[in-house]
């Protein structure tokens, strides 16, 4: 094509000699093939438009495989359920934060797209008149926090695992073009300000591929490995965040990391939420069910903010389980075990393997683990990037969108509710789909790239690939994990957040010292890692800023010395900017959406939360 | 008997031994293939030290405890660590598996962890191979819910019993340990699809929602595609799911028989 012969002009001479870029045209490009991006691929390929989808690992290895206890949706199929319920469900899990706008579009629109999953095979549990099984899950009620609902569709425990494998198929169906391990190193914003696509590296081979498209779509999931101990996989940091920062972007409410209540002690796996969602309660080290305590109505089934506090105060007291009485006990060995095979056979396999335990006998060994992250890039609730300029809080960047855990729409605000997550996936993703279908017309014309698109992402590549510094990317990763873990934990204190903020800048500083062993191109991941890293440090930091400028306890962040809710002064999402040379993070907010999408609601107005 | 080697380049050498971490008091040894297209050299076998005080018990965590603190050019695929996401399935002790959830204690051979790729696939580097075919045979079944009536405005109905026979079916990762460890695959892997991509095209048969059953069945009626499974059961063994690819296959032959009687 003449203008991709114009483009192979525009690469850097220096480092377009080292590196030969090869060029790629599509419509829509869609960076990540977990949920969310592969709801996308389908939506954009169904509207006719020339898609890929570029990832780092084969679609069916992303994180929403490992997803247990369920998705949420109203359809009422044990009992009476109803949108508007699980709206105040998620506005209250989300301790006011969350987007009023987009939480109703959520959960208006995930009825319809659990059954269009169910419509394109995933295997979910049934009733027994042959419905869609759910089962109850932490802050999830009826009438408005009254009883319990069973909301959350299941396939066993492994409902991740068939939507993703679903969706893989669904994908397959309509023929998407698929870049399997290709890593997006950065991308390409034009003077305007607009994103024109990506670079990428493909790791089999080690080429430059410079991908362009009217919209590009970022799917690439949440930042978890920016902790020590998260139950996130190896491959979660936050790539798409990554590379928002450096494109001058912000993101929102980063200081928001959510700790899921039951990780296997030691290795960090997760226990399903479904689990306590099945009749299983936690006992301190004197038996006690403590979640009685903290929570009186709802007990065990709290929010997971709620439950993940007061394990922690247990083990403060004293009343810790184990040789160091450092975590909590699980216990399912009450349940009937053909219940346990039928409806949570992961976990009872995740626990015998990881902690040695035969659940029909002995409790799991548990502690709160680091598990999603409610901020992320800031969308409003078709998907579209936001950013905030000349005063303006709803600005769109052209050209970019955000779904999944990367992005913060904000349905989840300060505390996204388990099985809310699988939801956000496969409706966002949906209104990606929508959205670009109604932006861009197939096969569009396109104008040419600036001249300097790849330099941002090759310069980058090559710093890293002959970085000979002296400290190893796991040495300083570890680091980076280790501050994360003691200062931005569960609890805070202005105190730790600040010695949080010096020690995380020094690890930042310290990058300049990285030292990368394998030099070669061809599927080199130390080279990979090191980029990884890069895109984790600049989370980390701004995490711990937002923290410690967010001086409030809300939802998942809780400061020991502002122990209450500030309405009236931190009523608002923290944006955050980063300077990816010096380091330097700017704070700014947005305001908190206060109203509804229609008429059919009215805006649910703060009050105090208890469970 | 004919007589069989490998090709000059393939031929494996002694390779490194890396130095034991210092002050390290029970230590695993690790002998592990490694393999680096770029350099022009046959593949070899570095030893390592890995010290267990300091170390996860599973293989993936010395295979990770090895490139951060030992080697970084150490190359292999990982994700998930808790055995739903397929990344890490190589040949440990003689056996393909996955790493992540697989002890080191578990499969010591004279006191030594030997880690190799999965067999009978190209390398693409040490302890990545390429799954690309295999991938592709995955594809070749149409994994997806085909039906020719119109879809209810809600689910689909299903009772318990119809969901059950997808129960040892659906849970395939497509870590590939089962078509790898399969000698009718080593053999023909251009042409039989092999027991991971059967046992995917079981789950679909299966499915009582499906409504293409015969052509499904079509598509596998083939000397090479499905019938040459020889029961050899191999890929059972290895599932590290403990599912039963063999006897998925043994299904589908005998709906095979059925419908031509």
């Amino acid at each position: 094509m003449a203008d991709t012969a114009t483009n192979e002009a525009a690469a850097p001479s220096k480092l377009g000699a080292a590196y030969p870029i090869e060029d790629h045209t599509y419509d829509v490009l869609v960076v990540g093939a977990g949920g969310a991006g592969l709801r996308a691929v389908v939506g954009c390929s169904e509207a006719g438009l020339r898609t890929a989808c570029i990832t780092k690992v084969f679609p069916t290895r992303s994180h929403t495989v490992a997803a247990q206890g369920g998705v949420a949706a109203s359809l009422g199929n044990m009992g009476d359920d109803r949108w508007e319920w699980h709206m105040y469900d998620t506005v209250k899990g989300s301790d006011w934060l969350g987007d009023q706008d987009a939480i109703e579009y959520l959960v208006r629109n995930a009825p319809a797209a659990v059954y269009e999953l169910e419509h394109w095979g995933v295997p979910f549990s049934r009733t027994e008149d042959g419905k869609i099984y759910q089962r109850p899950f932490g802050g999830m009620t009826t009438h408005f926090g009254k009883g319990t609902a069973q909301r959350t569709c299941a396939a066993a425990d492994r409902t991740g695992h068939a939507m993703l494998h679903t969706l893989y198929g669904a994908a397959l169906k309509h023929k998407a073009e698929f870049f399997v391990e290709y890593f997006a190193i950065d991308l390409i914003m034009d003077e305007e300000g607009k994103c024109r696509g990506v670079v990428a590296l493909k790791l089999d081979d080690g080429t430059i591929h410079r991908f362009r498209a009217h919209l590009t779509v970022l799917a690439t999931g949440g930042y978890g490995r920016a902790y020590f101990s998260a139950t996130s996989a190896h491959t979660c940091t936050g790539d798409g965040g990554g590379m928002v920062l450096r494109a001058g972007l912000p993101l929102q409410d980063m200081e928001f990391v959510q700790f899921h209540p039951t990780g296997i002690y030691g290795s960090g796996c997760l226990i399903t939420e479904g689990a306590r969602g099945e009749g299983g309660y936690l006992t301190n080290s004197e038996g006690e069910r403590f979640m009685e305590r903290y929570a009186p109505s709802a007990k065990d089934l709290a929010s997971r903010d709620v439950v993940s506090r007061s394990i922690t105060m247990e083990i403060r007291e004293g009343r810790g389980v184990g040789k160091n009485k450092d975590h909590a006990f699980l216990h399912l060995d009450h349940l009937d075990p053909a219940i346990l095979h039928e409806r949570l056979p992961g976990i009872s396999e995740s626990a015998r393997i990881f902690a040695g335990v035969d659940v029909t006998r002995e409790p799991i060994p548990i502690l709160p683990t680091v598990h999603y992250n409610m901020g992320g890039i800031p969308t409003n609730y078709f998907g579209e990037v936001l950013d905030k300029r000349k005063g303006d809080p709803d600005t769109v960047v052209p050209g970019l969108m955000a779904i999944g855990e990367a992005a913060c729409v904000s349905v989840h605000g300060a505390n996204r509710l388990g099985s809310n997550s699988l939801i956000d996936l496969v409706v966002f993703g949906r209104a990606a789909g929508l959205r670009a279908a109604e932006l861009v017309k197939p096969g569009e014309k396109h104008s040419p790239l600036p001249e300097n698109s790849a330099e941002l992402a090759l310069s980058r590549l090559d710093a890293a690939r002959y970085a000979k510094g002296s400290t190893p990317t796991a040495e300083l990763r570890l680091k980076m994990q280790k501050v994360m873990q003691n200062n931005c934990a569960v609890f805070r204190t202005g105190e730790v957040l600040e010695e949080g903020k010096t020690l995380i800048h020094e690890v930042f500083d310290h990058a300049s010292d990285i030292g990368v062993s394998d030099r070669g191109l061809i599927w080199n991941s130390d080279l990979m890692e090191t980029l990884e890293f890069e895109n984790l440090i600049g989370q980390a930091v701004v995490t711990m800023e937002s923290a410690a400028n967010r001086k409030e306890s809300r939802g998942a962040h809780a400061r020991e010395d502002y122990p209450d809710r500030d309405d009236a002064n931190w009523m608002k999402h923290t944006l955050a900017y980063f300077d990816s040379k010096t380091g330097a993070v700017r704070l700014d907010d947005r305001p908190v959406h206060t109203y509804t999408l229609t008429n059919d609601i009215q805006y649910i107005e703060p009050r105090k939360r208890v469970y | 008997m004919a007589e069989f080697t490998l090709p000059k380049n393939s031929q494996i050498t002694t390779g490194k031994v890396w130095p034991k971490p210092a002050g390290a008091k029970k230590l695993t040894e690790f002998r592990i293939y490694r393999w680096n297209p770029d350099d022009g050299r046959n593949p070899r076998i570095d030893t390592y030290y890995v010290d267990r005080e300091d170390c996860g018990p599973m293989v993936l965590d010395g295979l990770i405890y090895i490139k951060n603190k030992i080697d970084p050019t150490l190359t292999f695929r990982r994700s998930c660590r808790e055995g739903v996401c397929g990344s890490c399935a190589m040949n440990i002790g003689g056996t393909n598996t996955l790493a992540c959830t697989k002890g080191m204690d578990e499969v010591l051979v004279k006191g030594v962890v030997n880690v190799y790729p999965l067999p009978h696939m190209p390398v693409v580097k040490d302890l990545v191979p390429d799954l690309t075919r295999f991938y592709a045979q995955h594809a070749s079944i149409e994994p997806w819910l085909q039906t020719d009536t119109a879809a209810p405005e809600k689910e689909w109905r299903q009772s318990k019993e119809d969901r059950e026979q997808l129960d040892g079916l659906y849970e395939c990762i497509l870590c590939a340990c089962c078509s790898t460890s399969c000698p009718s695959y080593w053999w023909n892997g251009d042409r039989y699809l092999g027991p991971a991509a059967l046992l995917q095209a079981t789950r679909w048969l299966k499915d009582s929602r499906d409504e293409r059953t015969g052509a499904r069945l079509d598509n596998l009626e083939d000397p090479f595609r499905l019938y040459r499974c020889h029961t050899i059961m191999n890929c059972a063994q290895a599932c590290p799911k403990s599912l039963n690819p063999a006897k998925a296959i043994a299904e589908v032959k005998k709906m095979m028989v059925e419908r031509h009687i």
